[in-house]
């Protein structure tokens, strides 16, 4: 059936079953890749975006349950203060190695500097623990936070 | 100074007569991300200078450096980027990279001796040939200008893209059409800068490939968009060796979006608008298998199967003085056997490939180590001439040895036959874990000899395992020896008198066997240093004392434990519980020693806190990236030693996501610190050392804390408990 969503501020309409999950809805019918599949199953966080500014994985969430709210993508997430500072933080540290978890990465770190402008280690353990990163870089993750949080 | 007349061509010729040898498949138009830049095609429309296959400069002065080894997060883009620019005389930031289309000739790496990206071998395969092929070109864009100034190449200065002679300067845009008429030197016929002179080379350059991988932007094999493309979930017999027995077609046509169901002959594949319909349908299908002769086969067959084997002899990798004599009078005698368990690559980017297949050519689009082999098993599956088969690598979401197989493009191919028009065939997170090419299990038998003072006299291992390279590389299995398989264990860095080191070699059935970082170092290594450290607890002498002891012919290796033992701390007090841990390794040319922490809890939980590394890899490219790969291959192989281990049940992989195979996670995550050694000495391979390093110095740590030696991996914490 067809749905109407609002991805970076502008309106998509796709014609889909209601239990599609929004991952593939972006990745494969409004060409937007830079949102990974990882897991499908949000144990590993690449598919993570921002509905009504709170991080998600886009791999469970069906396209269904999205109604009116506003879906941010790694795409966008630039134009926010957080987004912006964590990407140039990301570039400062070089934190990105293979750089395929990263845009989940970056989604999950917008939204928890959105809510704690300056989190601390647990905070970021809390926030962050979600996402994999197989090529380790979480040191340098946790370190561009702390950073982009300055 | 732009010249409108057509200019010499020289690359192309250059090019047309190197690529002659594999059918003059010239022009591949590759899918680049959008800092790597343009094609080959567009390339071949503008006039440009190329004296090699790895540079190209326009008459706008746009530099091309093109990559012959893949990037898949070991910063191999800038790495070899820093080469070819410090000679070249031009800076990181006037460069373009541009993916090497798949040729041998031109592209492989002389370790490997192929087009492919593994063993850490990249920088020690490409530390001469680019450098001379920066000096090639500098040399012909020096002799340009003074030859337009009249005067000696000696008096000219190359520098950020221009060349000087006093006052007078030509870009080197100005200068590629001249440079260009000019006869190619030979590479040996030009010296090299002095290492001193180095402005890039040692300096912590930016990376080349990051930019896009910060926004959305980069392209990995999985974000191919191609015209009319289809999307195909596939499932794969889930016992190695069997077959799709009935299946439902008809509901897995009723789901919405679902074109068409292919079946092959280990496989079924729903073809759809979208991966959703796709795998919906895929589930609708609901495919009955036929197991086939591995249905019943389980781990604990295939380590009673190497167990069985490892008591006979294997093929001598290296036997030095008298083992069995040394022995027989030694003071005091130790035996122990090491286990390591299969394991799953699990890239962040699921196994993935596009396959448009036609009559006359096949174009592929892959992230892939091996771009040369995936042409030529893609042409003999489709009988298609090799430069009718375009490949188009992109950045790897992940490798580890994983990409180096060509199992996911021969699968998407088989798929591609039956369906019209470009499918991009993605395989779930479980069918990634399930229908990986696993890291062999390995079953070690070890011996060692103690004199009155507790130095060895003897030692002796035995590994016993299947060989990856017998199946991927048979020329180098001679004589029923593989190197890989005892890689670390022949040449340890310690000096012992006797020393008898052999493998066995079995394959198990049901499990296909594939390279994994730090390939057979992360084996070996893990068995011998825990090893030395029993016979350093049985000699009641300090771990880091007893290795010192027996590195004494080994200053590099002496050098780097020192270092590593001094920065952590070594000898210092710990709360209880807690304890520290030492390895050491000397492979894929570099050495490494690292310290661990640990703190062991009474429920027997294992955390590490820190983890000191001390790093002589020679001369360093970029230590900034040194510093990364210590970071993250210290914990791809701490992820190993702690959870890491795929096993079988009734033929079937009992692991399927990051939950049952599970992944270090942030919180987990200790801290890592870098020391490097200054050397002047021709750079080592790193992506995988610290991988190799890592499970020992945990391991030797869990005992110096609980007095408890861990000889299988993953570690099994129930071990560690203490009684309530």
């Amino acid at each position: 059936m067809p749905f109407t969503i609002k991805v970076n501020g502008t309106p998509h309409s796709v014609d889909v079953d209601g239990d599609t999950p929004l991952l593939w809805v972006l990745r494969d019918l409004l060409g937007m890749t830079g949102t990974k599949f990882g897991c499908g199953a949000a144990l590993c966080g690449a598919c993570t975006v921002h509905v009504d500014g709170a991080a998600t994985r886009s791999c469970i969430t069906t396209i269904d349950s999205i109604g009116n709210s506003a879906i941010t993508t790694i795409e966008a997430v630039g134009r926010t203060p957080q987004g912006k500072a964590l990407q140039q933080a990301w570039l400062d540290l070089e934190v990105v190695q293979c750089g395929y978890c990263q845009s989940g990465q970056i989604m999950s770190a917008a939204a928890l500097l959105k809510d704690t402008p300056k989190p601390s280690d647990a905070d970021i353990d809390a926030a962050m623990s979600g996402n994999v990163c197989r090529c380790g870089t979480y040191q340098r993750i946790r370190a561009a936070i702390h950073r982009a949080a300055t | 100074m732009l010249d409108s007349s057509p200019a010499p061509q020289l690359d192309r010729r250059n090019f047309l007569k190197a690529s002659a040898s594999f059918g003059g498949g010239l022009v591949v138009a590759l899918t680049l991300p959008v800092a790597l830049r343009p094609t080959w095609a567009q390339a071949e429309a503008s006039p440009s200078f190329a004296p090699n296959a790895f540079i190209r400069i326009d008459r706008q002065g746009a530099v091309t450096l093109v990559m012959p080894m893949v990037e898949m997060g070991q910063g191999i883009y800038t790495s070899l980027a820093m080469l070819l620019a410090e000679e070249l005389e031009v800076g990181l930031d006037q460069v373009k990279l541009e993916h090497a289309p798949p040729n041998d000739a031109l592209y492989a790496n002389a370790i490997l001796h192929r087009q492919l990206t593994g063993m850490s071998s990249s920088i020690r395969a490409f530390w001469t040939p680019l450098r001379q092929a920066g000096a090639v070109a500098r040399t012909l864009l020096i002799a340009a200008a003074a030859k337009q100034w009249g005067v000696d190449p000696a008096v000219c200065l190359a520098k950020h893209g221009v060349v000087s002679a006093g006052s007078r300067q030509l870009s080197y845009g100005q200068l590629v059409d001249a440079a260009a008429a000019l006869p190619v030197p030979t590479p040996d016929s030009l010296a090299l800068k002095d290492p001193k002179n180095f402005t890039l080379i040692g300096t912590p350059a930016k990376r080349l490939d990051t930019p896009d991988k910060v926004n959305g932007r980069a392209e990995f094999g999985i974000d191919t968009k191609q015209p009319g493309m289809k999307v195909a979930a596939i499932a794969i017999s889930p016992v190695f060796g069997g077959k799709p027995k009935s299946l439902d077609e008809a509901a897995a046509r009723a789901v919405k979006g679902v074109r068409q169901v292919v079946r092959i002959d280990e496989a079924v594949a729903v073809v759809a608008d979208h991966m959703w319909a796709a795998k919906k349908g895929l589930e609708a299908a609901a495919i009955q298998w036929d197991d086939g002769p591995n249905a019943k086969v389980s781990s604990a067959d295939i380590v009673r199967q190497l167990e069985e084997a490892s008591k006979q002899p294997g093929v001598v990798a290296r036997n030095e003085g008298d083992t069995e004599k040394a022995l027989a009078s030694a003071a005091q005698r130790l035996e122990a056997v090491y286990q390591l368990p299969f394991l799953a690559h699990a890239a962040m980017e699921p196994m993935n490939c596009t396959v448009h297949l036609r009559k006359d050519g096949c174009d592929i689009w892959v992230g892939t180590q091996a771009p040369t082999l995936t042409q030529a098993v893609v042409a003999q599956l489709t009988g298609l001439p090799k430069d009718a088969v375009k490949i188009h690598n992109h950045l790897l979401g992940g490798g580890f040895g994983r990409r180096l197989d060509v199992d996911g493009s021969v699968l998407a191919v088989k798929i591609a036959q039956q369906v019209d028009g470009p499918v991009k065939v993605v395989w779930s997170r479980e069918e990634d874990i399930q229908h990986d090419m696993y890291r062999p299990y390995y079953y070690d038998r070890l011996s060692a000899g103690l004199d009155a003072e507790g130095m060895p006299v003897a030692w002796t291992h035995r590994t016993t395992g299947s060989s990856v390279m017998a199946r991927y590389d048979p020329p180098l299995f001679k004589n029923g020896l593989d190197p890989d398989a005892v890689e670390g264990a022949a040449q340890p860095p310690y000096a012992f008198p006797n020393i008898h080191v052999d493998y066995v070699r079995v394959e198990p059935p049901a499990i296909p066997t594939a390279f994994w970082r730090g390939v057979g170092p992360t084996h070996n290594i893990f068995v011998v240093e825990s090893f030395i450290d029993e016979l350093a607890h049985a000699a009641r002498q300090d771990p880091v004392a007893y290795r010192k002891t027996l590195l004494g012919h080994n200053p590099r290796a002496l050098a780097v434990l020192t270092l590593a033992a001094e920065k952590a701390g070594w000898g210092q007090p710990l709360p209880a519980g807690h304890g520290r841990g030492v390895s050491v390794q000397q492979a894929f040319g570099s050495y490494v020693s690292q310290v661990a922490e640990v703190e062991v809890a009474t429920d027997g939980s294992v955390k590490v806190h820190r983890i000191v590394c001390a790093v002589d890899c020679g001369m360093v490219v970029n230590p900034d990236t040194i510093e990364a790969q210590v970071q993250g291959g210290t914990f791809f192989g701490l992820t190993a030693a702690l959870y890491g281990a795929i096993t079988l049940k009734n033929g079937r992989v009992e692991q399927g996501n990051f939950d049952t195979y599970r992944p270090l996670r942030i919180d987990e995550a200790p801290v890592v610190e870098t020391h490097l050694v200054k050397s002047s000495e021709a750079p080592g391979g790193l992506g995988e050392a610290p991988t190799a390093v890592v499970a020992p110095a945990v391991a030797n740590a869990i005992f110096a804390a609980t007095a408890k030696r861990i000889r299988t991996l993953p570690i099994d914490t129930n071990l560690l408990k203490l009684p309530s």
